[in-house]
């Protein structure tokens, strides 16, 4: 049963990949997302804070200011460099917060300058922060109109 | 002082969420970004995120599901104030800042800056 032999032959090669394949990463990966995660949100907070106790604003507005802050400095490290040095380590901990999202717009736009500033600038700003707002938009709009039919 | 440490810990637990993603499953940061907005809006609607804003503030607000909460809780608000056109116009209009700030730095900064040669 040549078949039978060949399929327990990959299985145990699975099993000997399995087991030699490094393993270390989750941890490392994960101890690193987390602190670099907490640490841009942690600024976050502090410039929230300052924002709301010194130009006395109310909560919200503080929050839409904060996230515009987050963004431009985002996109500022990202075009000097810096934010994909940090990702290089952090993984998720730079790519899920919102500077990750302005990341995504800045790094492929710079990239494809050559192409021009129509096609290459600005259609590749949205090459990933275009399926993001697609799917949120849309998402909060059914989520709306579920709302309007039997939340009120 | 609390804020601080509360922002941290939910920020930080929010991102290793998405590095198990990453890791764990053949999901790409792609994937994993509109999986996260997705998810802050649907939790949003559900009542789930808005206790998460209130205990670790900016650590629930600035990573991405926190961008699909200011999206549901803008719709929400819109329906509240003007019927079924804020369905439409709620969500963006929350969000407008960041989006256009999106754009209008990420524009910028792209024509200020050149790729550095990846060391």
């Amino acid at each position: 049963m040549p078949k039978k032999n060949q399929s327990t032959q990959n299985k145990k090669y699975q099993e000997y990949v399995e087991k030699t394949s490094p393993k270390p990463t989750y941890m490392k990966n994960c101890t690193w997302a987390f602190f670099v995660g907490g640490l841009i949100c942690t600024f976050g907070q502090f410039v929230h804070n300052q924002i709301e106790s010194r130009m006395n604003l109310t909560h919200l507005e503080a929050t839409n200011i904060t996230t515009l802050i987050m963004v431009f400095l985002g996109a500022l490290l990202t075009g000097l460099g810096l934010y994909d040095l940090i990702g290089k380590r952090a993984g998720a901990g730079s790519i899920v917060p919102i500077t990750g999202f302005a990341n995504s717009i800045v790094s492929p736009a710079m990239e494809f300058k050559r192409e021009g500033f129509i096609f290459g600038v600005a259609a590749r700003m949205f090459s990933l922060a275009g399926p993001v707002l697609v799917y949120g938009i849309t998402s909060s709009v059914i989520v709306g109109l579920i709302y309007y039919v039997i939340g009120r | 002082m609390e804020s601080y440490v509360n922002a941290f810990i939910i920020g930080g637990l929010i991102c290793v969420i998405g590095q198990l993603l990453m890791d764990g499953t053949k999901l790409t940061p792609s994937h994993v970004l509109v999986l996260f907005v997705t998810s802050g809006v649907i939790l949003t609607a559900l009542g789930l995120y808005e206790p998460l804003v209130k205990f670790g503030g900016s650590g629930a607000t600035i990573p991405l599901p926190g961008f699909g909460y200011a999206l549901a809780k803008g719709a929400f608000k819109g329906v509240k104030e003007s019927g079924l056109i804020g369905a439409f116009t709620g969500g963006v209009q929350a969000t407008s800042g960041g989006i256009t700030a999106a754009i209008a730095f990420g524009y910028l900064m792209a024509i200020i800056f050149s790729p550095k040669t990846k060391p």
